[in-house]
C-alpha cells in the first residue's frame, strides 16, 4: 500500500519532482492548503507578487528568459481571473506556464460560491490544455501532465484547478513519464533525406534567397540558435528576424538586416518583398510581418519549418512545409549540407552577389535614422545611449508595448538568445515591468533593464513593491513622452490629429514615486545628461526607476501602413502626406 | 483606389466554400465538448450541425460528428487545430459528395393536421423509412432517415401539410466497406 498524500502534498512533490525552484503567486482562501505545506518544502522559494497578472509575467519573465516553465500559484475567482492576461499572452508567444489555481469546494463549485468562477470555462481558450481535478487520484498524474504539454512540442501556458477540498484530501502519488504524449497532433516523424535534399536543392537554385526566423529558434534551445549562425555561415545569406527571435542570431553581424514587419527596416522587408526564396524557420508568418498577405513577396518559392502543423498554411501558402523541432531540424540540415557541399559559400558568392549589392542598396537608406536634437532627449537616441553603455555586459531587456517597444527592438542589438523578452502577440502593456523580476530571479547579479514607456509601466507600476522586497535590482527605464505614444502616433496618421484621451494628464513624479516604493529613481530631461544618468542606474545595486523625459512628437519610423505590402513602407514624417480613407479608419 | 492606413490589413479574396463533415474521437471527460466547439466559435469556423455520444463505454471514447462549411484553407486549420487538443484521438474530414461515405441524419416530425393531409405526410415521408412513433385523433409523430438535405427539403414539403414540430439529430457519418478509419 503506497504511502497517501493530501492533495497540496501531492502539488509539491510533483513541483519538486519537475524541478520547480521558483513559484510566482498571491495566496487567497481556495488555495490556502496548498500555501500552507510551502513551509514543509524549502526548494520551492516563493514570489508573493501585488497583482496576479504581475504573477504571470514574472512567471513569463523567467520562463522566457531561462528556457524553464514557469509556474503560478493564484486563488480562486479574481485570483484565476487577473491571471488570464497572462495566460494569454503566454499562449501568443508560445511560452511554458503551469498555472495551478485554487478553486471552491467540489460541492460547492456551481452554486455561485464566494470567490467561485468557471475558472477553466474561462481559461480554455487561452491555455494549451487545462485540467478541473476532481479526484485527488487523478491529481499527481494531471500535474505531470500539465508540465509536458506545457513544455512539448510548440510551448504554451496550461492551467490546473483543484478544488479546495481536493487538497484535503489523501490519494497516491505517483510519477511516470507518459510516453504517448502527442506533439501539436503530428506523431513524431524523422525528416527525411529527401526533405532535405530538396531543401538543400532550392539554397542552391536560389539567386535572392532569404532566412526569416523567429521565436521558434529561441524556444527550441540554445542549441538551435548556434546552429543558426552555423547555416547562415556557411551559405553567407541574409537573415531577419521578427520581433520575437531578435537574439536568435547576433544583431550586430553583417548578414543579419534588422527586424521585419510593421516596423522592420527597409532593408529586410524589401529583401522579403523581392527575394526569390524565403526560408521561415520557425516564424508564423503574422499579420504584422506580412501586411497585406495579396502583395506578400509575390516571386519567392517559401519553405517553412515549424513545430506546430497549424501555423504551416495558416496565412500564407509555403512550397516546402516541415513539422519539426528548429534544433533537430537544423542539425540533420548542416549535416548533410555539408557533407554534400563543400566551400558552397565560395562557389555560390557569384550566384547572390547582385542580390548584397541590392540589399546595400536598400540599407543606404538608412531606414532607422532620425534627426537628433541637443535640447530634447530623442527617444531613439535614449536607447541607443542605453544599448552603448550596456552592451558589455550580460544584459537582459523587457519592454512595455508602444513606441518604446519598438525603438528598443530597432535600436538595441541582442547577439544572444533569450536576453529579449517582450509581449509580441498579445502586445500587452505593463509586461515588462514584472517580468522583468521573473527575469532578475532567473539570472541573479546579472543587469536587467526594462524599456518601458510610462503609460504601460503604469498598469503594473505595483509589482515594484516585489522587486524591493525579494531585493531584486531592475531597472526600468521610463521613456516619457506623457502620451500613449503609439496611440497618438495613430491618431496622428489616421484620425486627423485629433489626440483623444491618448494623452496623460495627471502622471505621477516618478521620482518620487520609485522613493515611496523604497527604491532609487533617477531623471533625465536634456541629452547632455543622458550618459551619466545612465551609468548612474547602471551602478546602483538596487531597483530604478528613471525618468526619461523624450521628445513628445517623435513617431516610429519605417513603418508599413497596413493595406500595403512589403516594398511601400513611410520612412518618415515626409513620405506621410497622403490622404486618409474612412476606409483605412474603420480598419484600425 | 483607397489609401489605407490602417494598423491591420483588409481582408483578401475568399476560396470556395463547401460542406464539410468532421468526425472527432474524444476522451469522453470533462468539458470535451465545450473544448471543441469553442475551437469552432473562437476560430470563428462554421457549426452547421453537430451529433455527439459515447461510442466506447471501456475507453470512455466519443464521437463528435461535426457538419461545417469552409474554404479549403479553413477546413485544413479546423482539422489541425483539433488534432492539437489532448482529448482527440483521431480527426476524419468527409466531403458530403464523397460517394465512399455514409451520411445520415434522424428527424422525428409531429404532424397535426386533417386526416387527409396527416396520409399525405405519411405517403411522402415513406421512402426515408419511416416509422410511426406516437398516434392521436389529430396527429401523429413520424421519424425519419435521410441526408440533411432531404430533410431540409422534407420540411418545406410538408409543412403545409400541418408539421408542427421538428427535432433533428444532426448527420452522423460513416465510411463504406470492412475497414474503420483510422
Amino acid at each position: 500500500m503506497p504511502k497517501l498524500l493530501s492533495g497540496a502534498e501531492i502539488v509539491f512533490k510533483a513541483l519538486e519532482d519537475q524541478k520547480v525552484e521558483y513559484i510566482f503567486g498571491y495566496p487567497g482562501g481556495a488555495v490556502l492548503p496548498i500555501y500552507d505545506e510551502l513551509k514543509n518544502h524549502k526548494t520551492i522559494k516563493h514570489i508573493l507578487a501585488r497583482h496576479e497578472q504581475g504573477a504571470g509575467h514574472a512567471a513569463e519573465g523567467y520562463a522566457r528568459s531561462s528556457g524553464k516553465p514557469g509556474v503560478v500559484l493564484v486563488t480562486s475567482g479574481p485570483g484565476a481571473t487577473n491571471v488570464v492576461t497572462a495566460l494569454a499572452d503566454a499562449y501568443m508567444d508560445s511560452i511554458p506556464l503551469v498555472c495551478i489555481s485554487g478553486q471552491v469546494p467540489t460541492h460547492l463549485i456551481g452554486t455561485d460560491a464566494f470567490q467561485e468562477c468557471d475558472t477553466t470555462g474561462i481559461t480554455r481558450p487561452c491555455t494549451k490544455y487545462n485540467w478541473l481535478v476532481k479526484d485527488v487520484n487523478d491529481l499527481a498524474k494531471v500535474l505531470h501532465t500539465a508540465f509536458e504539454v506545457a513544455t512539448s512540442g510548440r510551448p504554451g501556458p496550461v492551467l490546473v484547478d483543484i478544488p479546495k477540498d481536493i487538497q484535503f484530501k489523501k490519494g497516491t502519488y505517483e510519477f511516470k513519464k507518459n510516453k504517448n504524449l502527442k506533439l501539436n497532433g503530428s506523431k513524431k516523424k524523422k525528416i527525411s533525406e529527401k526533405e532535405l535534399d530538396q531543401f538543400i536543392e532550392m539554397m542552391k537554385k536560389s539567386s535572392k534567397p532569404i532566412f526569416y526566423t523567429g521565436g521558434g529558434v529561441i524556444n527550441s534551445g540554445p542549441e538551435a540558435s548556434k546552429l543558426l549562425r552555423e547555416l547562415v555561415s556557411i551559405t553567407g545569406f541574409p537573415i531577419t528576424s521578427t520581433l520575437q527571435g531578435l537574439g536568435a542570431f547576433p544583431g550586430s553581424d553583417s548578414n543579419f538586416l534588422g527586424m521585419l514587419g510593421m516596423h522592420g527596416t527597409y532593408e529586410a522587408n524589401n529583401a522579403m518583398h523581392d527575394c526569390d526564396l524565403m526560408i521561415n524557420i520557425g516564424a508564423r508568418f503574422d499579420d504584422r510581418i506580412t501586411g497585406k498577405i495579396d502583395e506578400f513577396s509575390p516571386k519567392s518559392k517559401k519553405i517553412h519549418v515549424d513545430i506546430d502543423p497549424s501555423s504551416i498554411g495558416k496565412n500564407v501558402k509555403v512550397d516546402l512545409a516541415l513539422v519539426s523541432d528548429v534544433n533537430i531540424f537544423l542539425s540533420n540540415l548542416i549535416k548533410r549540407f555539408k557533407a554534400k557541399n563543400k566551400n558552397f559559400i565560395d562557389i555560390n558568392q557569384k550566384n547572390i552577389k547582385n542580390w548584397w549589392q541590392q540589399i546595400n542598396k536598400w540599407r543606404e537608406k538608412k531606414s532607422l535614422s532620425f534627426i537628433n536634437s541637443n535640447k530634447t532627449i530623442k527617444p531613439q537616441y535614449a536607447v541607443q545611449r542605453l544599448y552603448e553603455l550596456t552592451k558589455d555586459k550580460e544584459t537582459y531587456i523587457t519592454t512595455e508595448v508602444g513606441q518604446h517597444q519598438m525603438w528598443a527592438a530597432q535600436h538595441y542589438k541582442f547577439d544572444e538568445p533569450n536576453r529579449w523578452m517582450t509581449s509580441g502577440g498579445l502586445g500587452t502593456m505593463g509586461f515588462g515591468l514584472p517580468a522583468a523580476i521573473g527575469v532578475q530571479i532567473a539570472h541573479p547579479g546579472k543587469l536587467v533593464i526594462d524599456i518601458a514607456g510610462e503609460a504601460s509601466v503604469l498598469m503594473t507600476m505595483q509589482e515594484m513593491s516585489t522587486a524591493v522586497q525579494y531585493k531584486l535590482p531592475i531597472k526600468i527605464f521610463i521613456l516619457n513622452n506623457e502620451y500613449m505614444g503609439m496611440v497618438r502616433q495613430w491618431q496622428e496618421l489616421l484620425h486627423e490629429k485629433n489626440y483623444l484621451e491618448s494623452y496623460t494628464a495627471a502622471l505621477p513624479d516618478f521620482v518620487k514615486l520609485a522613493e515611496a516604493y523604497g527604491c532609487v529613481g533617477i531623471r533625465a530631461t536634456k541629452p547632455s545628461e543622458l550618459d551619466e544618468k545612465i551609468n548612474e542606474m547602471i551602478n546602483t545595486d538596487r531597483p530604478v526607476i528613471f525618468d526619461c523625459m523624450v521628445d513628445k512628437m517623435e513617431n516610429c519610423y519605417p513603418m508599413i501602413p497596413s493595406g500595403k505590402a512589403h516594398n511601400q513602407m513611410l520612412l518618415g514624417p515626409e513620405d506621410d502626406k497622403e490622404e486618409i480613407s474612412a476606409e483605412g479608419k474603420t480598419l484600425v | 483606389m483607397a489609401k489605407s492606413k490602417s494598423a491591420y490589413s483588409e481582408p483578401t479574396k475568399l476560396g470556395k466554400s463547401d460542406h464539410h463533415i468532421i468526425v472527432v474521437w474524444v476522451d469522453n471527460e470533462t468539458g470535451v465538448l465545450a473544448r471543441v466547439i469553442g475551437l469552432f466559435s473562437g476560430r470563428g469556423y462554421n457549426i452547421e450541425s453537430l451529433a455527439v455520444a459515447e461510442v466506447d463505454k471501456l475507453k470512455h471514447l466519443s464521437r463528435i460528428t461535426i457538419v461545417s462549411i469552409g474554404t479549403p484553407e479553413v477546413i485544413e486549420q479546423i482539422k489541425l487545430q483539433l488534432r492539437k487538443l489532448l482529448c482527440v484521438h483521431k480527426v476524419a474530414d468527409f466531403n458530403r459528395s464523397d460517394p465512399d461515405i455514409l451520411f445520415r441524419e434522424l428527424a422525428l416530425f409531429k404532424i397535426a393536421s386533417s386526416s387527409k393531409n396527416q396520409e399525405k405526410v405519411k405517403k411522402i415521408c415513406k421512402k426515408y423509412n419511416s416509422i410511426i412513433l406516437d398516434k392521436s385523433k389529430k396527429s401523429f409523430v413520424i421519424q425519419i432517415t435521410a441526408l440533411r438535405r432531404e430533410i431540409d427539403k422534407l420540411i418545406t414539403v410538408i409543412k403545409p401539410l400541418g408539421l408542427v414540430s421538428v427535432s433533428r439529430t444532426g448527420a452522423v457519418a460513416m465510411t463504406r466497406g470492412p475497414e474503420a478509419f483510422k
